[in-house]
């Protein structure tokens, strides 16, 4: 058996992989990337915790199903908004997509 | 005939009113509806005398004016209003109405060619109607308001000629002195109205008797009454406004300002003997007053150079004549001169209007002369009236000042016998002066006489009609006829005083002295009228001036007055107004100091929030930065530093 | 009917703001009709007025605001029923006067039937709060009359009548709070508070203070009077015949409707004091009047001297001066309308003055028109015959008994009145036209004539004389004015019940 540490540190570092790309990076669709990493660190983490501590019952594993569906959608809608705007401006630069400025 | 009495006064009133609103569609401006109306009037008190004298009838008819609420625990008062017919009233009907009527018919050729004649036709009428109503009044509030009504149409029509400057100030005069004593008598009315409950004087003389109003109350009411008679008789002290009357025509002279209307104060104190005899004090006031006037009008006739002058003071004098009598207690006798008076002085008026008109309005006796020749009826008719005045017998005058002063000798103050003795000398003079100036002696002013003419009949008619009852009415009450006016007119005094030959004697003896002394002086030169001018010296002067009473009143009352008002006019707009604008100012300043305090204060605390509101903002514009990642870095940031704070913290 | 009466002229103020404004005689002429509606209701309403009951009649009643006791609530009796009748009729004269108006039309005409309505409603109104909507009402539309067509001193005049009126009504309503507070009742009604109030002699004091605050200045009683003379010299003419006709008798019937029946111990307290102040009014109004140049501030003043007699038959306290206080108020309120008339329109439109020392003749200029003026003017003085000396009259019979002095005093007002009267009528109708045509003619600096000859300065002093509008608006005055001064018991009919209510309700004296 895999001790729980070793698969939550897997996790962080995935987690931190994920914001430090949905941070720096510019470009939009890496940006969903990372953020797609993100939840899947979650996800790991989720399911490790739902086998050390309830492993008769599925309870994080029905947690984990919710998030990759969610995940799913949100990809397909951020790619529909990111292919509009790079309909509309040639690139998906996020620099240049301040219409929120105040 | 007594029934009909009440149509006297509504005849002339009736014609007024025609005239005064369809006269110009009228015949001649309907002159002849007036001097109908009146000639019926006439004809009708002539009617109600003979009723009154042969049956002894008397009458009255009443109506409710004016009825009020009652005062808890009292009754309702009502005010009525009255005629009565008595020998007074009825005497004073005929007097009022012959004289009217010979005034209406003289006017027509003395005013024609007037560009007023219609009004002038429809005030006469209408002052008819308004004495007539006076002399009928059975009450003093009706007999007041009649008082009040002669006084208008004596005020439109001494201001007929309002043209001139001195007919516009003395209708004024007129209208404003007689209402001075008009005050006097409303509050004596008031007075006796507060005792007495009524106005009637009926009711009045009963209470009287019954002794329900206190002696000094009575003599106050009664002075006060008199007070009234004062003005409109013109009585000492309020005697200034009937010689500046003459401005107005000279019929109406002869009517309101010598026969009529002044007559009306005498009337009053003759009406209300009731209220007048059982107040002793009031009656001395009367008697006084009376004599005063006699001889102090008299002296002033003695240097007047105009016409009317003369016979207005004429005037004042014989009133005061009669107040006198009335004072002295001889009612008939003071009644009596009334009588004779208004027959007389009308006919002296009218006469005089006659020979001005002649000499087209030419009044200064000086330019006049030897006129009886180019006008023998009206230079007849004015002797006749002249003997009247100057008390030569048999002519009425006479018998009616003889009576007078027979009153005044048996009386408790010889004193006004004196006076009384005093003025008829000096009546006799002055108009025997102004008689020998008008009539006789050299044309002064030869152009003048040229062109002087007799007037016609419809003038030389009324006045012919007029001297017959100056030379004869006297004998009414003579012993000839057995006193019969005493029978008649009677107030329940002691008539019948013993006869006195030295009265008598004196009177006619006077009067003779008086009339020698003028031809003496103006006929036969024996002195020359200059000698005896510089002779009297400042006494001259003193009378020329008439006393300086006018100026006396001028600056007293009317200079006083008007500068009382002029100060009340200056407080009400400097202090009572100014009191209000500055407190307008006040506010307005206040109201500008708190918009200073407002602007600064108050509305720049709102505006410093706003602005403060505003920097803040743009301030915080800046943490829009508008990058998604910006935005999450800070959230991730917060997180991070909240979760430390929690971990610290727990 | 007296709903209708009150509101038809608001009605007809609402039409005349939907007509055009362009057609100006439309304008007066429906502005007439609708003040001829009160007019004609009245008429018939003194058809069949009773004179022998001492209640309300043609009473109207409708509970309102019924939390805080308010009440639509309108009634006349004898003392509000002869007002409703001389508003009625001078507000109709008023507006025919005002024909000769020429700028903004429409909205005068509307602003002067809203006036009529708020004086209608003053002397109808049984409630409080109604009677204070009403009093409040006439205020506005004077306001503007003032402002808008008065004279070259109009603001300044309408701001102060304005102000002034207003600060008065305001104190009066604190009385009528107090009234309204102290009684405890929980009525605003007029009558129930003047019958079943137990108030206390000093509540009593203090509201009477407060009321006659807001009465006195709209008489108005010296010194609160100097908003009148400016406001009717500025006033346009039909204003000012219904701020003296009309308007200042408000206020004493403030007095007659509730100072006294509602107080009547701070009433017979401040007896004294009012007769003072009305004497007052009579001497000094009187004086100040001899002193003016003014043709309208003389008649404004005369009008402050003769709302004195009201004041002193209020104060005297007997049933005939009560009555005569009432019938001042009616014939003033006839005659003062015709004085301003003749002051402000017949001749100043012909002589373009109202200057007393620049007119002069004007019995030769206008024979009919300077006779009827000196009607007016002889009714004004008190000419026996007349209306203006029978109230005066029962006024001054009426006070004398309790009011001697005071009355003793307050007759030298009649020689005051008549001298002043006499001294305009020698100055501006009496005169010798033609030499004056003539000396203008000579005189370059008033050369309104090219030769002097006598004939052409013959025709050329004549004025046109009355015409036949302003002859209809004098008739009914003069005839109303002669026949109450011959017949008064057709007023006294109507006083006397309500006087001997109002006397027993006060206990007599």
């Amino acid at each position: 058996m895999i001790p729980l540490s070793w698969v939550v540190t897997t996790s962080a570092i995935l987690f931190g992989l994920g914001l430090y790309g949905a941070l720096s990076l510019r470009n939009a669709v890496r940006i969903l990337m990372c953020i797609e990493l993100m939840l899947n660190s979650v996800n790991l983490n989720l399911v490790a915790f739902s086998r050390y501590l309830h492993p008769e019952q599925p309870r994080g594993l029905v947690l984990a199903i919710f998030i990759m569906t969610v995940a799913a959608a949100e990809a397909a809608v951020g790619l529909a908004i990111f292919l509009t705007i790079a309909r509309n401006r040639t690139d998906i630069d996020v620099d240049n997509i301040r219409l929120l400025k105040g | 005939m007594v029934q009909l009495a009440w149509l006297v006064p509504l005849l002339p009133g009736l014609s007024a009113l025609v005239l005064a609103f369809w006269g110009k569609r009228l015949a001649r401006d309907g002159d002849w509806l007036g001097i109908g109306a009146v000639a019926l009037a006439w004809l009708l008190s002539l009617g109600v005398l003979a009723d009154v004298a042969w049956r002894g009838a008397e009458g009255s008819v009443g109506l409710e004016w004016a009825r009020f609420a009652a005062a808890p625990g009292q009754a309702a008062r009502s005010l009525a209003l009255g005629f009565q017919v008595d020998a007074l009233a009825a005497v004073m009907l005929v007097v009022v109405t012959s004289v009217s009527l010979a005034v209406h018919v003289f006017s027509v050729g003395y005013m024609e060619g007037d560009a007023r004649y219609k009004r002038y036709y429809a005030m006469l009428s209408f002052f008819t109607f308004a004495m007539l109503g006076l002399v009928l009044a059975d009450n003093l509030l009706l007999l007041f308001i009649f008082w009040e009504l002669v006084g208008l149409a004596s005020y439109a029509l001494i201001g007929h000629y309002y043209e001139r400057p001195d007919a516009r100030y003395a209708s004024m005069k007129a209208f404003l002195t007689t209402r001075v004593g008009d005050v006097a008598m409303f509050v004596g009315i008031l007075l006796l109205y507060r005792h007495v409950g009524s106005f009637a004087f009926r009711d009045i003389f009963a209470a009287i008797e019954q002794g329900v109003i206190p002696a000094p109350s009575l003599a106050l009411a009664a002075v006060l009454l008199f007070g009234g008679a004062v003005g409109k008789s013109a009585q000492l002290p309020l005697h200034v406004w009937l010689p500046d009357a003459m401005a107005g025509p000279t019929p109406v002279s002869a009517l309101i300002h010598a026969a009529t209307m002044v007559a009306a104060g005498v009337y009053l104190v003759a009406r209300a003997y009731g209220i007048f005899a059982p107040a002793p004090q009031a009656m001395q006031v009367v008697a006084w007053i009376g004599g005063l006037t006699a001889i102090f009008a008299a002296t002033l006739a003695l240097v007047r150079e105009d016409i009317k002058q003369v016979l207005a003071y004429s005037t004042v004098s014989q009133l005061g004549y009669m107040m006198m009598g009335l004072g002295l207690g001889a009612y008939t006798a003071g009644f009596f001169h009334l009588t004779t008076h208004a027959f007389f002085k009308a006919l002296l008026f009218l006469a005089s209007g006659s020979v001005i008109h002649a000499l087209h309005h030419v009044q200064d006796m000086h330019r006049m002369g030897g006129l009886l020749r180019k006008m023998p009826v009206t230079g007849a008719t004015w002797l006749v009236g002249a003997a009247a005045l100057a008390g030569i017998p048999p002519f009425a005058g006479f018998w009616s000042k003889d009576e007078i002063l027979l009153a005044a000798y048996r009386s408790a103050t010889p004193a006004l016998y004196w006076i009384g003795a005093a003025a008829a000398v000096l009546t006799a003079f002055y108009v025997t002066r102004a008689t020998w100036l008008v009539f006789f002696g050299r044309p002064r002013d030869p152009h003048l006489f040229e062109h002087a003419h007799e007037s016609p009949i419809v003038m030389t008619g009324p006045l012919v009609a007029l001297a017959v009852p100056a030379a004869l009415i006297g004998f009414w009450n003579s012993p000839l006829a057995d006193h019969a006016f005493s029978h008649l007119v009677f107030f329940g005094e002691a008539h019948e005083l013993e006869p006195s030959l030295t009265v008598t004697g004196l009177a006619v003896g006077g009067a003779l002295v008086g009339v020698l002394v003028a031809l003496a002086i103006y006929a036969w030169r024996v002195v020359s009228p200059a000698a005896v001018i510089r002779a009297a010296g400042p006494l001259y002067t003193l009378l020329k001036r008439k006393y300086y009473v006018d100026e006396l009143y001028h600056w007293l009352f009317v200079q006083g007055t008007v500068a009382l008002a002029r100060l009340c006019a200056w407080f009400d707009q400097v202090v009572v107004d100014g009191l209000v604008n500055a407190v307008a100012r006040f506010t307005q300043g206040l109201s500008e100091g708190s918009q200073l305090v407002d602007q600064h204060v108050i509305d720049g605390a709102v505006n410093l929030a706003a602005s403060g509101t505003v920097a803040a903002g743009n301030q915080l514009r800046r943490a829009q930065v508008g990058y998604v990642q910006a935005y999450a870095l800070t959230l991730f940031v917060s997180v991070v530093v909240g979760l430390i704070i929690f971990t610290m913290g727990g | 009917m007296l709903s209708l009466l009150i509101f038809a002229p608001l009605v007809g103020s609402l039409v005349i703001a939907l007509l055009p404004r362009e057609r100006k005689d439309l304008l007066r002429r429906v502005a007439l009709a609708f003040s001829l509606v009160p007019l004609v209701l009245v008429a018939i309403m003194w058809a069949r007025f009773d004179t022998t009951t001492q209640g309300m009649q043609f009473v109207e009643r409708v509970p309102w605001i019924p939390a805080v006791g308010i009440q639509y609530y309108l009634g006349v009796d004898g003392i509000s029923f002869p007002m409703l009748a001389v508003t009625a009729l001078v507000t109709t004269l008023a507006i025919l006067v005002s024909f000769t108006i020429e700028e903004r039309v429409k909205e005068f005409m509307a602003l002067m039937l809203l006036l009529e309505t708020g004086m209608l409603g003053v002397f109808a109104a049984l409630d409080y709060f109604l009677f204070y909507i009403f009093w409040e009402v006439v205020l506005v539309p004077m306001y503007f009359i003032i402002g808008i067509w008065g004279g070259p001193r109009r603001e300044y005049a309408a701001i102060k009548f304005f102000i002034y009126t207003l600060l008065g009504s305001v104190v009066m309503l604190v009385g009528i709070l107090a009234l309204y507070f102290q009684s405890g009742l929980g009525t605003f009604d007029m009558l129930a508070i003047a019958q079943q109030a137990r108030l206390t002699p000093t509540a009593q004091y203090w509201i009477f203070l407060l009321l006659f605050f807001g009465f006195a200045v709209k008489v108005p009683i010296f010194p609160f009077h100097t908003w009148l003379p400016d406001a009717h010299v500025e006033a346009p003419t039909g204003g000012s015949m219904l701020l003296a006709g009309v308007l200042l008798k408000m206020g004493t019937y403030g007095f007659y409707r509730i100072s006294y029946p509602t107080l009547p111990d701070a009433a017979r307290a401040f007896a004294v004091v009012m007769g003072v102040l009305g004497v007052i009014n009579i001497i000094y109004g009187a004086l100040v009047a001899m002193a003016q140049k003014d043709f309208k501030k003389m008649v404004a003043y005369s009008s402050i001297s003769h709302m004195g007699f009201v004041l002193l038959g209020l104060a005297a306290m007997t049933p005939m001066s009560m009555a005569g206080g009432l019938f001042v108020m009616i014939s003033h309120g006839l005659i003062s309308p015709m004085m301003f008339f003749y002051a402000g329109t017949v001749i100043y439109e012909r002589t373009h003055t109202r200057m007393l020392p620049e007119m002069s003749a004007l019995f030769t200029r206008m024979p009919v028109a300077a006779t009827l003026l000196a009607f007016a003017a002889f009714a004004n003085l008190g000419l026996p015959g007349l209306s203006g000396f029978a109230g005066e009259f029962f006024t001054l019979t009426g006070s004398f008994e309790p009011l001697t002095s005071l009355v003793a005093v307050a007759v030298v007002g009649m020689v005051l009145t008549a001298a002043y009267h006499l001294m305009m009528m020698r100055q501006i109708l009496m005169g010798d036209a033609t030499a004056e045509a003539a000396g203008h003619a000579a005189a370059p600096a008033h050369g309104h004539g090219h030769s002097a000859s006598g004939h052409e300065a013959a025709a050329a002093v004549r004025l046109p004389d009355l015409n036949l509008r302003e002859a209809i608006v004098s008739a009914p005055l003069v005839a109303s004015i002669v026949l109450f001064g011959v017949a008064p018991s057709v007023l006294l009919k109507i006083f006397n019940p309500s006087v001997q209510a109002l006397l027993s309700r006060m206990g007599g004296l």
